[in-house]
């Protein structure tokens, strides 16, 4: 707690107050792009909805605490490389439609109407489009702020 | 286009509104001289076009196309022109994206954005 | 059960890719050559049996969802055909690339976007469902800006640029086709839309639809009103991707998806058929007239390949058998002869670093075989004898003759005289000059063997290609695209 306390007073990010609400909201702002996505085959939402929201919390904290803060929390290949975990995901849940005959065919069963538990493989490819989605928002962003014209100068 | 019939004036005036909004970008798309101008056409455009296609989907006195407990499923608005936007969004902002890194750079390069002053290339 | 895979397997690549290649040396050349391979075979696996299924149609109702209500993917000749074209060239381009793009950082990027490029158009060509065509468009064309700003120098980023403004507003264009034909048969099933418009009366609605889509798939074609993007973005990419950007991006999603949606989606509307030939003739004669005085290779070949599609729209515009025979056939000759001499501009830039026609000397002695594939390459455009481009032309030219339109069929021959004018430029210039004095201080050889490879064996399929005319081939290749597309046989079997 301390050493968070000194955070804030540094040159970086924006004031304390901001630093200091971002802090408070920030994991339930990410914990609705989660129930968003989770709950995303029963109530409006999905897996693009909830991603983007997930996108939006780690945005927060790289707006509030200022690029250099996050640059040592957030890797930039990490971000990608979950991207891509994403999109493998996906295929991957895709081709095992294979397994009962066809393409992107349901290989889980229906379940019970109006359980979390229901609706075959649209749970598990919305969490895969919300990894792929976030993660491609972050890494986006991440590539737009650390652009630096000197590093291309070499 | 039956459903202009059954709307009547106003969603005729609805949907000329939007292609308005299109033309909008269209003519920023063509004519400004920023690059970021430029940007922010292409984005009225396709959001003109997405809004377009949600309208399409509207039936007059519908709800929204989502199943629940104790609803009735008739009388709900087409949920297939709100799915393939959602997919329709995503492209488009992925091209944004794509456009902002490269303005990003073409003003590394050039300290300008203005395209008048960016040609290289001609003929 | 296989037909999925088109999609699937350059997909898979492409995130395996980015993943493993950045952090493996070799992973992604290898790797993604195999899965071009692979996809090669399927492609020719599927030729043969396209020739032996019932009614040469095959559908596949993707996650077993019926037909006017799910996606389905449709493999018919004309798609079998183009998945050949497409895949023979993506494969040829990948092997080359593995010794081009050694002077790039970030190759593992290069491949994956390549790869992208490729899932793209293999799923508009199989695709049978229009929404689904245009996603896989958008795949396909953003792969293609990346890569246009592959070299992120001030040339690259200002075309892809300009790339990016015009691939949108053709982007937006079918997107409104797209809504404006849902909302008016309230289907997305290329083959429901074409039972449902075949049965209509608004002739009105249905040509402002086409005329829509049609300026849409023109923009991505490069046809004259529209074709100023074209000579900046394709010289500014690298020298692989040229190849297939002109080779084939622009003829899957311009060409292929004309004849798809003008033949076998909506009535056959002879105004736009009409139209469509007449701007192929317009652009056939301008490109050929801005391509005559360039210096720039690479630019030059981008204006012939404006000139080339010309040719290719005037056979399809003409839409009769013969004419699309020619179309056909020529898209298939273009697509190996410009990504030849594609190939070979980039061999030249890899020894020489430059792509003025005037800096070149003494190539013909320090690159023999890659003068040998120019020149057949550059004889083949031009349209002489043995080659291919020669029939393919021959046969248009007739098809114009048969329509009794002599005057088509003059500007035809003309603008293939002066192909052949300013292909003369640039053997003379580039590869057949020669000068006293040393070469200077780099001593220049000859390029690595991949390219030599990629080079050699484009040209000689561009000197055997002629030989698919001969009737018992033509019967395999052609007989069923030209069925296919002139008789509305696509309807009839999806529906049944």
């Amino acid at each position: 707690m301390k050493e968070t306390n000194n955070k804030n007073f540094t040159s970086s990010g924006m004031s304390l107050i901001v630093k200091t609400v971002t802090r408070w909201t920030v994991l339930f702002i990410m914990l609705y792009g989660w129930y968003i996505t989770l709950f995303g085959h029963l109530s409006p939402g999905g897996g693009f909805a909830g991603g983007v929201i997930v996108a939006l919390s780690f945005i927060h904290i790289i707006l509030a605490y200022g690029k250099d803060f996050v640059v040592k929390k957030i890797n930039k290949i990490l971000s990608e490389s979950l991207e891509t975990t994403g999109a493998l995901m996906f295929l991957s849940i895709s081709i095992m439609g294979f397994s009962v005959g066809v393409f992107f065919k349901d290989f889980l069963g229906q379940g019970k109407a109006f359980s979390l538990l229901s609706g075959g493989m649209i749970l598990p490819a919305n969490i895969a489009i919300m990894i792929k989605v976030g993660f491609g928002m972050l890494s986006a962003f991440l590539c737009l702020i650390l652009f630096s014209p000197q590093d291309e100068e070499k | 286009m039956k459903k202009n019939k059954k709307g009547g004036w106003n969603f005729v005036l609805v949907y000329i509104l939007c292609l308005c909004l299109c033309f909008v970008g269209l003519y920023g798309l063509v004519m400004k001289k920023n690059l970021l101008k430029i940007i922010i056409s292409f984005i009225i455009m396709d959001n003109a076009l997405n809004l377009f296609f949600i309208i399409v989907g509207y039936k007059k006195g519908g709800s929204f196309p989502v199943f629940l407990k104790n609803r009735p499923a008739d009388n709900i608005v087409d949920p297939l022109p709100q799915a393939l936007v959602l997919t329709s969004i995503v492209i488009g902002l992925s091209i944004t994206i794509l456009m902002v890194a490269v303005a990003l750079r073409l003003y590394h390069r050039y300290k300008t954005f203005d395209i008048t002053k960016i040609k290289e290339l001609r003929g | 059960m296989t037909l999925p895979l088109f999609v699937v397997l350059p997909l898979f690549a492409a995130f395996i890719n980015t993943m493993v290649g950045r952090f493996l040396k070799l992973f992604s050349e290898v790797f993604v050559n195999l899965i071009n391979f692979v996809v090669l075979i399927l492609c020719i696996i599927w030729i043969y049996k396209i020739n032996t299924l019932n009614n040469n149609i095959f559908v596949y109702e993707v996650g077993g969802w019926k037909i006017p209500y799910g996606v389905a993917l449709v493999a018919d000749p004309v798609s079998v055909f183009m998945l050949f074209t497409v895949n023979l060239v993506a494969f040829l381009v990948g092997i080359y690339s593995v010794s081009y793009i050694e002077k790039y950082t970030e190759k593992w990027g290069f491949y994956s976007l390549f790869e992208l490029m490729l899932a793209g158009m293999n799923g508009v060509i199989i695709s049978g469902d229009i929404f689904n065509i245009f996603v896989f468009l958008e795949i396909a064309t953003i792969a293609s800006y990346g890569l246009v700003a592959f070299g992120t120098q001030k040339e690259e980023l200002e075309a892809s640029f300009k790339y990016m403004v015009l691939g949108s507003i053709s982007t937006g264009l079918i997107l409104l086709g797209i809504v404006l034909i849902y909302a008016y048969t309230s289907t997305l099933n290329l083959a429901d839309i074409a039972s449902i418009l075949i049965l209509s009366e608004d002739k009105l609605i249905i040509r402002v639809i086409m005329f829509i889509f049609m300026i849409g798939f023109v923009i991505k074609a490069a046809i004259v009103p529209f074709h100023w993007w074209l000579p900046d973005a394709h010289p500014s990419a690298p020298a692989p991707i040229s190849a297939m950007l002109s080779g084939v991006l622009i003829k899957t999603l311009g060409v292929y998806l004309i004849v798809r949606l003008f033949f076998n989606v909506f009535p056959i509307d002879e105004k736009i058929l009409k139209m469509i030939c007449y701007l192929g003739t317009l652009s056939m004669v301008v490109g050929v007239i801005l391509a005559l005085y360039q210096w720039d290779y690479k630019r030059l070949l981008a204006y012939h390949s404006i000139s080339q599609v010309g040719y290719i729209f005037l056979g399809i515009g003409l839409a009769t058998p013969m004419g699309i025979l020619g179309g056909i056939f020529h898209l298939f000759n273009h697509s190996l002869f410009k990504s030849l001499l594609f190939l070979t501009s980039g061999a030249l830039e890899y020894n020489f670093g430059t792509r003025n026609l005037k800096e070149y000397h003494n190539v013909n002695r320090i690159m023999p075989i890659t003068t040998f594939s120019a020149t057949i390459g550059s004889f083949s455009i031009a349209g002489i004898p043995p080659f291919n481009g020669f029939w393919s032309k021959l046969i248009i030219i007739i098809a114009c003759l048969e329509k009794r339109d002599i005057l088509l069929a003059l500007i035809a021959a003309l603008v293939s005289v002066l192909t052949l004018a300013s292909f003369l430029k640039v053997l003379k210039y580039a590869f057949y000059t020669e000068q006293k004095y040393n070469t200077g201080p780099k001593l220049l050889k000859e390029v690595p063997f991949f390219m030599q490879f990629s080079m050699l064996t484009l040209a000689i399929l561009c000197f055997v290609s002629g030989i698919i005319l001969y009737p018992n081939i033509k019967h395999i290749v052609f007989d069923g695209v030209i069925k296919f597309i002139t008789e509305n046989l696509y309807i009839k079997f999806i529906l049944k």
